[in-house]
């Protein structure tokens, strides 16, 4: 089978290289991060089904799915930042800065739409300070971000104090409540998925897409190469300030309220999201669809668990030992394709990968234990 | 056959592999007790790579080695040491934060019974084992403020505390001031005249004869000659590091020289280079020699705005530019062919489309959204051109060799269509078959009216490529040879003089 035609001249050098990769087989194009995420989900559907008759109600699904948008729309802009090896600690911070904002703005008369704008316009502005320490003065990304988490959040405070903002217009309140007419899909699910949809396509049909995959995988190169790599990082970070701007109209939105610790700690689930949903911390690996399955994938565990009444701090549990398991599984079975004799090293991480399932299993069901006993 | 015993170090036939091109081959080398013995040769002649076979940092793939007459394998730098032997690098090694005393022993400090260090006897016995050497330190100085001949002495007294028997020194002298040098010098004779064997790698050729008794010179990774060196005069030890006859490998056509494409007038940059002027015509291929470290490098980034100048003009088609970044040495019409494949030319794990199409990813694309059929048949064709030999454009860059992953680099620079193209190193690493098709793309690319600048460690390839020469000492021109004056002896004697010898 021939997939290119040659002309005569070059027959004799046929060998040197092919212009398309062979096709993979059925089998192998299965084993990707992507259908991992895929079994997980229908598992977890699967078991949710059975153990609560309530799982797969289509209005507590709608409400449930709008709780994860703010860590969704915030996970977007993440998911480009982590693929170039850097990363973005003070999102939530910068979305309680944003939202305090307007809601005091709100509180001193300003009109909802108006405090809304100026919001945006500081979430991005938060942003672009992140990216100008990070990409222009060449700061480490991790240190910038950790200082800008404690002043932005530092800001929220400042700014409403004890108090909090509400009683916000129904249109306003429409952004976290409300659902696409006629329909039960939440308006924050909708926005989330066309916009995800978008930066889907940017990171995967673009050379701005590319260029990030390529800074992930060697900046220096990248540098050489002409890629204006600092303004790309730039930009990114300002996106992200921007996303999380509008996370935070959404989460005000949808609490009908604003205090300053609004958001708090979200920065961490959303990181998790994305590291779950395949993409490298060390940069240059992910997909915007891994990623988005992974969100889906925690937002149903979730809400299974809170069905069975578990306490959200053991949810975080359970979540946390799934990221551990996620970055172990992969990693183990790598070796133990590799191993050809069993050495010490090989039988830990087998073991440790054995120990980490059974505490996983074990605590998810403990944890449910009540529950499935009483009925 | 000699008598195993009368040597300390023995090395048979040794041969080293990397991935799969041999760098050492059938290297034999001895050493006496009581003696210096120095190691010659050009950049990439292979002594590096004998001197770590020597400590266990590399294993050989064949031959063997004799210590006082019994085979050993050192599987790693620790099994040389407790052997006996120890190396001084270029690049040093103390505890910067330690002082003298410390770094002298340390990892081995005297212990008292209770377990906890024994400070008064770690510097008594540091004070005896420096004063033993004729060495004056102040025990309490912290590593980092001393200088690099002072660190130098820490290093040796610590290789003297372990009882090493065998002292390897590689190019000691590269950053020391005429006294240091001197200091040093007292220091190993004395070393010697206890009967240590020291093996010294400089290539300041004037330092051997004051110090060395026997010399080997290696070419090409390959055991050339060991002769006492108050038998072999200075021109006769050039030839033997240099002499090999010029083969047809070099296809450097004949090509009618057209305008200047590159002017740098008294470019500089703190801290690297001074003031390094050269033109560079249409259609000329000029070579850039030097010992590696000489400042080479730096001129080519500098020009290509990845560390922009501190000082002088850059002209290109008679027209002053300013780059400051790659982008705009791109607009310029400049392509760059970094020294540093996997850190600077590649992005390995990414594909061999990924790779070529990455400096002119934009015309690939329409208003950012990539033309993937664009993209796949340009690459495409500019792998075949290369003659790229890979399972298809999808694999990773980090699974090919060395030669195709610099027909990669190659490839991605020429879809730019450079007006000056900057090669540095060229061919560094890669096998000579791969040599031979780049040396003969080169000329094809000055018949076609490419300006090329080539920064080669290779005198071969500098000779046999340039038109014209450029040999770089310490940051500054130090000399320029058309390419009927220059030779091999001219080019090494204008990078290795010894500092203060010359202006």
């Amino acid at each position: 089978m021939k997939q290119t035609p040659l002309a005569p001249a070059e027959t004799q050098v046929t060998n040197l290289i092919n212009e398309f990769a062979p096709r993979r087989s059925f089998l192998a194009r299965f084993q990707r991060w992507e259908w991992m995420l895929v079994g997980l989900i229908v598992l977890v559907v699967l078991l949710n089904t059975q153990l609560s008759p309530y799982f797969l109600d289509a209005l507590n699904l709608s409400r449930t799915s709008s709780d994860f948008m703010e860590m969704g729309l915030m996970m977007l802009p993440m998911v480009f930042i982590i693929i170039t090896g850097n990363i973005d600690l003070s999102v939530a911070s910068n979305l309680g800065m944003c939202a305090s904002l307007m809601g005091w703005l709100f509180m001193q008369g300003v009109n909802i739409w108006v405090a809304a704008f100026a919001a945006l316009l500081l979430g991005t502005l938060a942003g672009f300070f992140n990216g100008l320490l990070a990409a222009r003065m060449k700061l480490p990304a991790l240190v910038v971000t950790l200082g800008t988490y404690a002043f932005y959040r530092g800001v929220a405070y400042v700014l409403l104090g004890d108090q909090a903002a509400r009683d916000y217009p129904e249109a306003f309140t429409y952004l976290g409540q409300g659902r696409l007419p006629g329909t039960l899909i939440p308006f924050s699910v909708a926005l989330f998925i066309v916009l995800a949809a978008a930066f889907g396509l940017v990171l995967h049909r673009t050379t701005f897409g590319r260029y990030l995959y390529g800074i992930g995988n060697n900046e220096n190169a990248c540098i050489y190469s002409g890629v204006p790599v600092s303004r790309i990082k730039l930009i990114i970070f300002t996106l992200s300030g921007f996303m999380a701007a509008l996370a935070g109209l959404i989460l005000a939105a949808r609490f009908g309220s604003t205090r300053p610790d609004i958001g708090n700690g979200l920065e961490l689930s959303v990181i998790t999201a994305a590291v779950l949903g395949g993409v490298d911390i060390n940069g240059g690996v992910g997909s915007m669809v891994g990623a988005c399955l992974s969100l889906l994938l925690i937002g149903l565990m979730r809400f299974g668990m809170g069905l069975l009444n578990i306490q959200g701090q053991v949810q975080g549990v359970v979540i946390g030992l799934l990221l551990i398991l996620s970055i172990l599984l992969p990693n183990g079975l790598v070796q133990l394709s590799g191993v050809k004799r069993l050495d010490r090293r090989s039988i830990l991480a087998v073991l440790v990968v054995v120990i980490l399932f059974a505490l996983f299993f074990g605590f998810f069901f403990w944890s449910r234990a009540p529950v499935l006993i009483g009925g | 056959m000699k008598i195993p015993d009368d040597y300390i170090l023995e090395l048979k036939k040794i041969t080293k592999r990397f991935s799969g091109v041999e760098v050492l081959h059938d290297v034999s080398f001895t050493l006496r007790s009581g003696e210096v013995h120095a190691l010659l040769g050009e950049n990439g002649a292979g002594k590096s790579t004998l001197v770590k076979v020597i400590t266990g940092l590399h294993q050989p793939d064949g031959g063997e080695v004799y210590l006082n007459g019994k085979p050993v394998h050192f599987a790693n730098p620790h099994d040389s040491r407790q052997a006996g032997i120890a190396a001084i690098y270029q690049e040093l090694s103390l505890f910067p934060d330690l002082d003298v005393a410390e770094n002298i022993f340390v990892g081995r400090q005297p212990t008292t019974t209770a377990g906890r260090v024994d400070w008064r006897k770690l510097y008594a016995e540091a004070e005896r084992l420096l004063s033993s050497l004729g060495v004056h330190l102040d025990l309490k100085q912290k590593a980092r403020h001393l200088s690099i001949a002072q660190q130098q002495m820490v290093e040796i007294a610590r290789a003297i505390s372990i009882n090493a028997r065998i002292l390897i020194m590689d190019e000691p002298t590269s950053s020391l001031t005429l006294n240091e040098v001197a200091d040093l010098f007292r220091l190993v004779r004395r070393l010697r005249q206890e009967g240590a064997a020291i093996i010294f790698i400089s290539h300041r050729l004037e330092e051997l004869y004051e110090l060395a008794d026997r010399v080997t010179v290696l070419r090409d990774g390959a055991y050339v000659d060991t002769r006492p060196l108050n038998e072999v005069s200075r021109d006769e030890l050039i030839r033997l590091m240099v002499g090999r006859t010029i083969s047809n490998l070099f296809p450097k056509q004949e090509v009618e020289v057209g305008e200047v494409a590159l002017k740098v007038e008294h470019l500089s940059r703190a801290g690297s280079f001074h003031d390094v002027s050269f033109e560079l015509r249409k259609g000329e291929i000029l070579g850039m020699a030097g010992l590696v470290g000489a400042g080479r490098t730096n001129v080519a980034r500098a020009i290509f705005g990845v560390e922009p100048p501190t000082g002088g003009q850059v002209f290109i088609a008679g027209q002053e530019v300013h780059i400051t970044s790659p982008q705009q040495a791109i607009g310029y019409g400049l392509a760059y062919v970094p020294e540093d494949r996997q850190a600077h030319g590649l992005i390995p794990p990414m594909t061999i489309t990924a790779n070529i199409s990455l400096p002119m990813l934009e015309s690939y694309a329409r208003r950012g959204w990539l033309q993937d059929a664009l993209e796949r048949s340009t690459v495409f064709a500019a792998a075949r051109q290369m003659e790229v030999r890979a399972s298809h454009l999808w694999q990773r860059a980090r699974e090919l060799s060395g030669g195709n992953q610099q027909k990669i680099v190659l490839a991605k620079w020429l879809l730019t269509r450079p007006r000056i193209l900057i090669l540095d190193e060229p061919t560094r690493g890669i096998d000579v078959g791969t040599k031979a098709a780049v040396h003969a793309l080169m000329s094809k690319l000055a018949a076609e009216g490419i300006a090329i600048l080539m920064i080669s460690s290779e005198l071969p390839e500098v000779l046999g490529m340039s038109d014209r020469v450029l040999v770089m000492r310490e940051g500054r021109i130090t000399a320029h040879f058309s390419r009927a004056e220059a030779t091999q002896e001219k080019i090494i004697s204008a990078a290795t003089q010894a500092v203060g010898a010359l202006s």
